[in-house]
């Protein structure tokens, strides 16, 4: 069955009487058993619901894996794997990473005993050479957000492999309809379903999926024992938002490279950050793991005033921070997204003030183009202003 | 911004709604409220109860406002609700309607079973002939009601054609755009005076919503109709506008994708041996492909086709497959299968069935947003396991008729 098949030919009800088109919203906290002794498969909505299983057994489908597991947010999700570590384990991280992960493993995490290494996962010596025998879980996003680096996760899984630790891969910006992390050997491929799984802007959630028995038992171990389970309506919404993952990003995608085409060719823009575009080594990589380039991109200008000046004039690209969404979107993550990554680690991982990221979303690509150029010339002519005021 | 009319794909994503301004939120909020405070008796912010109104109700009505190019629609909790609170708004005792031989079931058990109990005439007419509703017209017609493509046959009616007789009848035209939607055929502005949807179809797309809509450029009718909703209470729920308003953001995108893959589904079934007819407005055989070109954007997304061995042999295919559904509703993510006979046109009388073609072997397919290779994969098994030599028997279908057609 082909993946678009597969997005909406699933049984979202099993064993219901009366064979729903859609999983029914279970919205309770608890449900009566048989006897004293003798129990259903759910008994009390955080250990399990039937509607979060039915997203929680479609998103496993979907990344090829056994066992998923949905949370209230991304970062919960991300969470949730974190604490399969012990006191004195260690993390290796990619250093372009999300600042809500960064604040998490730098403030949180490293204050409770677990000891978090950055590295460039870029080039593979660089991981060789960070990683350590406390080494148990290597973090990475590929492509990564918002510099759009490409890490070769085959690679990465082979060396943490040989160190008998954990490869978990955020895999956000690609869903599972581009990239499936676990075919390529990761042991865990986690999302913020807030982006493109869901898809519309209207659900916080994240997803964990594995592919390994024992390491899901521990999973559901921690969901069940923190409780920080996704609610019976969120997950009928992101299950409902997921049939319609490939027509979004086949869109969303398409017109992502139109935009990152226009913008290569634009004279205000220095630089454009896009797999697409990226250098022949990296885009390579990038088209051995995944099907598609994706729609998020970033661009410089050279002038943090004109990247200003041009998120704020923009009019059909919404200034917010997330992504993925059918509404495109556009920040500075300078100061936004990854606005908790402290200064000293934000100007050693280079991301530039004058970095605009884009969320491109499923309107005509036209439109989208024409709105790019009429901020580009409204910031083009504020830039003139102040150079003749200066004179 | 002028928006491109590129199946309106920015429109339905950013039409009509912009951003929470208490908070910026991208989406607007599902406003689960009755009441609303008033500042002072008598002073309010145009919300008071939310039977009249409700902020995510209006948030819908302007974004399909946007799509269709009229001020703000009138949305209902069904299809059905608008199309009784449109006729309750238009008509009165002693009326006359002309409504298309082949409709919604429901639209014909509307007239035969309710709208006759209050001296409401009705003629069913084959509206793709213009000279039958210029026949039909009568002093006291006061609107045409018609469907194009028609449901199940998918006749097509001319809009522009039957616009100009009611014109100059003084007569208004309603057209029930359920099948394509405004983005892939736009009533209004080939002359017709209202335009009505069930958005369940289409329009939310994820068969998870019922709902319905009534669009018109005339302020006065759009005034009365939204009159009869509040005193009838037949008004969207917040819930559901909410959720049709997140279907309407992929209309243009599945469209693109129902159409392209019924139109192979179509070509594949024509070629068929086990297949007798297939009627789809994409297919150079179809009767009036001339008209679907001039007036739809794209064929659409349902098929029509009848199956070699009458109705035995329609009911066993639709029994027979496994990843199309067999239910009613069209229009959603999902391949739907429909046997019209029992199911969506039960209330339609035979006579009426006989003369319009929905023959007791017609099926009715919905495709779906699969992959079209998978479609056909299932029709192909489903259809492999009819045999010609089993005998025909209408019991089956007498049967199914009697228990069916609720919806």
């Amino acid at each position: 069955m082909k993946f678009a098949t597969r997005l909406v030919n699933f049984d979202p009800a099993p064993d219901d009487p009366h064979n729903p088109a859609n999983v029914p919203i279970y919205q309770t906290a608890t449900f009566r058993q048989q006897s004293a002794t003798e129990f259903g498969e759910f008994d009390y909505s955080r250990s399990g619901n039937p509607t979060r299983s039915a997203v929680e057994n479609q998103i496993a489908r979907l990344e090829n894996g056994t066992r998923g597991f949905c949370f209230s947010t991304g970062m919960a999700a991300i969470t949730a794997v974190t604490r399969l570590l012990r006191p004195g384990d260690e993390i290796l991280a990619c250093d372009d990473l999300y600042g809500g992960t960064y604040r998490l493993f730098s403030r949180i995490l490293a204050d409770r005993s677990v000891v978090v290494r950055y590295a460039d996962f870029s080039t593979l010596e660089s991981v060789q050479s960070s990683i350590t025998s406390s080494t148990k879980l290597v973090f990475l996003e590929t492509p990564t957000n918002p510099l759009l680096q490409i890490i070769d996760i085959r690679a990465v899984v082979e060396t943490a492999h040989r160190h008998g630790a954990l490869v978990c891969v955020d895999n956000s910006t690609m869903s599972p309809y581009l990239q499936r992390p676990l075919e390529l050997g990761a042991d865990i491929v986690l999302h913020s379903a807030t982006k493109y799984l869901c898809g519309h802007s209207d659900v916080m959630a994240g997803a964990v999926v594995v592919n390994n028995a024992a390491l899901a038992e521990e999973l559901y171990l921690i969901q069940n024992g923190e409780g920080a389970c996704l609610s019976p309506f969120d997950s009928f919404l992101l299950l409902r938002g997921m049939k319609t993952l490939s027509l979004r990003l086949d869109r969303q995608q398409q017109n992502a490279k139109n935009i990152a085409e226009f913008l290569a060719s634009h004279s205000t823009v220095t630089h454009v950050y896009f797999p697409g575009l990226a250098a022949d080594r990296e885009r390579r990589i990038h088209e051995s793991q995944a099907s598609g380039y994706g729609a998020v991109l970033s661009f410089q200008t050279g002038d943090p005033e004109i990247s200003r000046k041009i998120v704020e004039e923009t009019k059909l690209f919404a200034i917010t921070v997330s992504f993925g969404g059918l509404n495109s979107t556009i920040s500075l993550p300078n100061c936004m997204s990854h606005a908790s990554i402290p200064r000293e680690i934000r100007g050693q991982k280079n991301i530039p003030r004058d970095l605009i990221r884009l969320s491109v979303g499923a309107e005509d690509a036209g439109d989208l183009i024409a709105d790019l150029g009429q901020a580009f010339e409204i910031a083009a002519d504020a830039k003139r202003e102040v150079a003749v005021l200066q004179v | 911004m002028t928006f491109s009319a590129d199946l309106y794909s920015t429109t339905a994503v950013r039409g009509g709604v912009s951003s929470d301004p208490a908070t910026g939120a991208v989406l607007t909020p599902i406003y689960q409220s009755t009441t609303y405070q008033q500042e002072a008796v008598g002073v309010h912010k145009g919300f008071t109860y939310s039977r009249a109104a409700n902020p995510t109700v209006s948030a819908l009505e302007s974004a399909l406002g946007a799509l269709e190019d009229t001020p703000p629609a009138v949305c209902f909790a069904t299809g059905m609700a608008a199309i009784s609170a449109l006729f309750l708004a238009l008509l009165k005792s002693g009326d006359h309607v002309i409504v298309s031989d082949v409709v919604y079931g429901g639209t014909v058990r509307l007239f035969r079973q309710v709208l006759s109990n209050f001296d409401v005439d009705v003629s069913f007419v084959d509206t793709s002939s213009p000279d039958a509703v210029r026949n039909a017209l009568r002093p006291d017609t006061r609107l045409a009601f018609i469907e194009t493509p028609a449901n199940p046959t998918l006749k097509l009616t001319d809009i522009a054609g039957i616009a100009e007789i009611t014109h100059d009848a003084g007569i208004k035209l309603v057209v029930d755009n359920t099948f394509l939607t405004p983005v892939l055929q736009r009533p209004l502005d080939l002359g017709a005076d209202i335009s009505l949807l069930s958005t369940t179809k289409y329009i939310e797309g994820h068969n998870s919503t019922v709902g319905g809509s009534i669009s018109s450029r005339d302020e006065k009718l759009l005034d009365r109709i939204r009159l009869v909703r509040k005193t009838l209470g037949s008004i969207q729920s917040p819930q559901e506008a909410w959720l049709t308003l997140r279907g309407l953001k992929t209309l243009p995108l599945r469209l693109q994708q129902h159409c392209a893959s019924a139109q192979k589904v179509a070509e594949w079934l024509e070629r068929h041996p086990k297949i007798a007819r297939v009627h789809y407005p994409g297919l150079a055989s179809f009767a009036q492909s001339e008209l679907a070109q001039q007036q739809q954007a794209l064929p659409g997304g349902i098929i029509a086709f009848e199956v070699k061995g009458g109705a035995d042999a329609g009911i066993r295919l639709m029994n027979s497959v496994r990843l199309c559904i067999l239910a009613e509703n069209l229009g959603a993510a999902e391949t739907l299968i429909t046997h019209p006979v029992s199911m969506t046109h039960a209330d339609v009388p035979i006579e009426i069935r006989e003369r319009t073609g929905i023959s007791d072997g017609l099926v009715r397919l919905s495709v779906g947003l699969e992959n079209p290779a998978d479609i056909i994969t299932d029709l192909e098994s489903a259809l492999e396991k009819i045999d010609f030599a089993t005998t025909a028997s209408s019991d089956a279908i007498d049967q199914c008729v009697e228990v069916g057609g609720a919806a």
